[in-house]
């Protein structure tokens, strides 16, 4: 919001030239998403977490071809060696690599943590909408689901599972998490399903005689599309720090696989002494939820700019430099996204 | 307003059964407490597992309804059963909820308070300096995991004793003192609470700030306000009386919620710590194979979350005065 790029650099999104309005609705599409993406760039928190983000996967997926290391090989050598030349972030105490071993955690968090978030989601989105579309009975009984998934403790009950998955594949504690994570923004895509189901676009679909489920995943969650990408933005970020949490109590992935939540955990016990063991593979982490975090914020003010975080309300000095910008950008920033988000505030 | 929270109550107490009854299930088919007897050395005679599991209704031979018939039996009479070890899971109980009880009291009371706080201040004062560090540093706190917090905290606490034992890293206090409320006692207790008390504190401010943030932002630029002020109210008077009031509402659910389920959320905490409290059983008692604790703790949380719908509802009816007309 701080940034503030000179009037001229920035063409007007705001009313639209004669020469485009004439075009076919796909140039309003991707004006939203230019805008979108215009916004988002301004933000300088949010490109940072990109940025971080970025740094992240390809240091996840490229960095164990840097070192000559892998993240199975113990070198006897080096036990609980400082970070050096040869081992960047120093041995653990059986002599692995720690910056091999925690690349190799990271590529596993962020998978899981990105998977988790696309399940919750996408469960959310599902459940929310049929109950609130259908209403009566459907409405009913999903939504004492929800409450009865709310009232079980998720951690007790996941660790209680983990028997299950030890052994057999980490994917069962993907669908697990994504099972437990999905409820709140259920309830969200409920109530603004509400609103939407009486508009006229789903109203004209239905008596045009398409299906419930067609309406559903066509025209209904499409209208929240902000709402579902940044909240699965923030389940991301939620699932990794759950997935680590878990795993820190051996209650996530199993050996042989390792996250950093098994990285942290097995070095624990050295951590006061050799504090390097902890700080890499937990500062790995932090940055996972710091650049999430960001990002989720930068999307919700460029996808969602009448979000209550979003909103410069009080008149303040800083806000002053904004009415130098041609006043017509803001009607029409309303305006784009009025369509889908007037449910949503 | 009475018959809307009996009807509340009454769905409540449904759920807090189903969930009891799902998390016994639960535990009762995947816990295995036979291999926690079958490790032993010497190896016990198989007949005296199968008896001792059966004096603890724990045989995962017996079949689940069975077992659940007696655990539900025991639950209604107030007895929780026995824990692995043969005692019983209620004196058990009775301990931990008073340890994690001494653990969150003040640390709860700190960090609702600083939360709601900085979260307020930092509205008012939106994208200055204050504001600005405050926000990020809430950012970089909501994105660690507790036991990271716990851990960091233990090692910078390692540094700063540089060989003393001014701060103690674990334990609620240390044996000597076991039982004792004097003056040595409390001091040594506070040595102890200092940084789990620490790391609770962080993360509630952490947390309720940003939401106390947002809510007093949606505050500051209503009409209201601007009425107080034209009406002559300092802005302090008018910030605080008509604004901070009005937005401290919708934080209030969440307030609730976290506090009372602290009382089982806080294992990391307390694990990182060495306090014997109620979130450390939770884990341990899954290691240890403890089905009737297991099941205990579900209830204890089902319950707590029940506490807390109510609670929350009845303070906002409390606290808003629309509610209460309607």
């Amino acid at each position: 919001m701080s940034v503030q790029l000179p009037p001229a650099t920035e063409p007007a999104p705001g009313p639209v030239p004669p020469t485009e309005a004439e075009g076919r609705p796909a140039k309003t599409r991707t004006s939203r998403m230019r805008l979108t993406v215009r916004r988002f760039a301004r933000n300088r928190l949010a490109l940072f977490g990109l940025f971080l983000l970025v740094l992240l996967f390809l240091g996840a997926y490229g960095g164990p071809f840097l070192t000559k290391w892998d993240y199975q090989q113990h070198d006897y050598l080096n036990f609980l060696a400082s970070p050096s030349g040869d081992h960047w972030w120093g041995t653990t105490q059986g002599g692995v690599d720690l910056f091999a071993l925690t690349m190799r955690g990271l590529q596993k968090s962020l998978i899981i943590g990105l998977l988790v978030g696309v399940i919750s989601t996408f469960l959310a989105a599902t459940v929310g909408a049929f109950a609130a579309y259908f209403g009566g009975w459907t409405d009913r009984v999903l939504m004492w689901i929800v409450d009865l998934l709310l009232v079980m403790p998720s951690f007790l009950i996941i660790a209680v599972l983990s028997p299950m998955f030890r052994g057999s594949t980490w994917l069962i504690f993907v669908v697990l998490l994504g099972a437990f994570s999905w409820m709140i923004t259920g309830r969200v895509v409920r109530s603004m399903t509400f609103t939407l189901k009486d508009r006229e676009f789903v109203k004209a679909a239905k008596y045009m005689g398409v299906s419930a489920p067609v309406i559903i995943f066509r025209h209904i969650l499409p209208s929240m599309a902000s709402m579902l990408i940044i909240d699965t933005v923030i389940q991301v970020g939620a699932a990794v720090i759950g997935e680590s949490s878990l795993s820190y109590f051996g209650f996530g992935v199993q050996a042989p696989d390792v996250s950093l939540g098994t990285v942290i955990a097995d070095n624990t016990t050295n951590a006061t002494t050799y504090p390097w063991l902890f700080f890499f593979p937990a500062g790995c982490l932090v940055l996972i939820g710091v650049s999430i975090s960001f990002i989720g914020d930068g999307l919700r003010d460029a996808l969602d700019p009448n979000a209550s975080g979003a909103k410069v309300r009080s008149p303040r000095k800083k806000k002053q430099p904004k009415s130098g910008r041609p006043t017509a950008a803001v009607p029409a920033q309303t305006t784009a996204t009025a369509g889908s988000q007037g449910a949503a505030s | 307003m009475g018959r809307y929270l009996l009807r509340r109550l009454a769905n409540y107490l449904v759920l807090v059964v189903v969930a009891a009854s799902l998390t016994y299930f639960l535990a009762g088919l995947s816990l295995n407490p036979r291999a926690k007897f079958e490790g032993r050395n010497p190896p016990l005679p198989e007949t005296s597992i199968t008896k001792t599991l059966d004096e603890y209704n724990m045989n995962p031979d017996t079949p689940i309804l069975t077992r659940f018939g007696h655990w539900a039996d025991g639950v209604v009479h107030g007895d929780l059963g026995k824990t692995i070890e043969g005692d019983d899971v209620n004196d058990d109980f009775g301990r931990r909820v008073g340890v994690s009880t001494r653990l969150l009291l003040l640390a709860t009371i700190v960090g609702s308070i600083g939360g709601v706080a900085l979260g307020a201040f930092g509205a008012i004062r939106q994208y200055r300096l204050f504001d600005r560090f405050t926000t990020l540093a809430s950012f970089f706190v909501l994105a660690m995991p507790v036991f990271v917090i716990g851990v960091a905290l233990k090692i910078g606490a390692t540094a700063l004793n540089d060989g003393t034992q001014t701060i103690k890293v674990l334990g609620e206090y240390d044996p000597q003192y076991a039982g004792q409320w004097n003056f040595d006692a409390l001091v040594n207790r506070a040595q102890h609470m200092l940084l789990p008390a620490l790391t609770l504190i962080i993360l509630q401010v952490a947390l309720y700030s940003r939401y106390q943030r947002s809510t007093m932002l949606d505050v500051l630029g209503s009409d209201f306000l601007r009425t107080a002020r034209a009406k002559g109210l300092r802005r302090r008077k008018a910030l605080v009386k008509h604004g901070l009031r009005t937005a401290i509402l919708p934080v209030v659910p969440l307030l609730v919620y976290n506090i009372v389920l602290l009382f089982t959320g806080a294992t990391f905490t307390e694990k990182t710590f060495g306090w014997h409290g109620m979130g450390e059983l939770l884990v341990d008692s899954i290691g240890k194979q403890d089905v009737n604790s297991v099941a205990a703790v579900g209830l204890f949380t089902a319950v707590l979350v029940l506490i807390a719908g109510l609670l929350s509802d009845v303070l906002y009816a409390a606290l808003d005065p629309r509610v209460r007309v309607r």
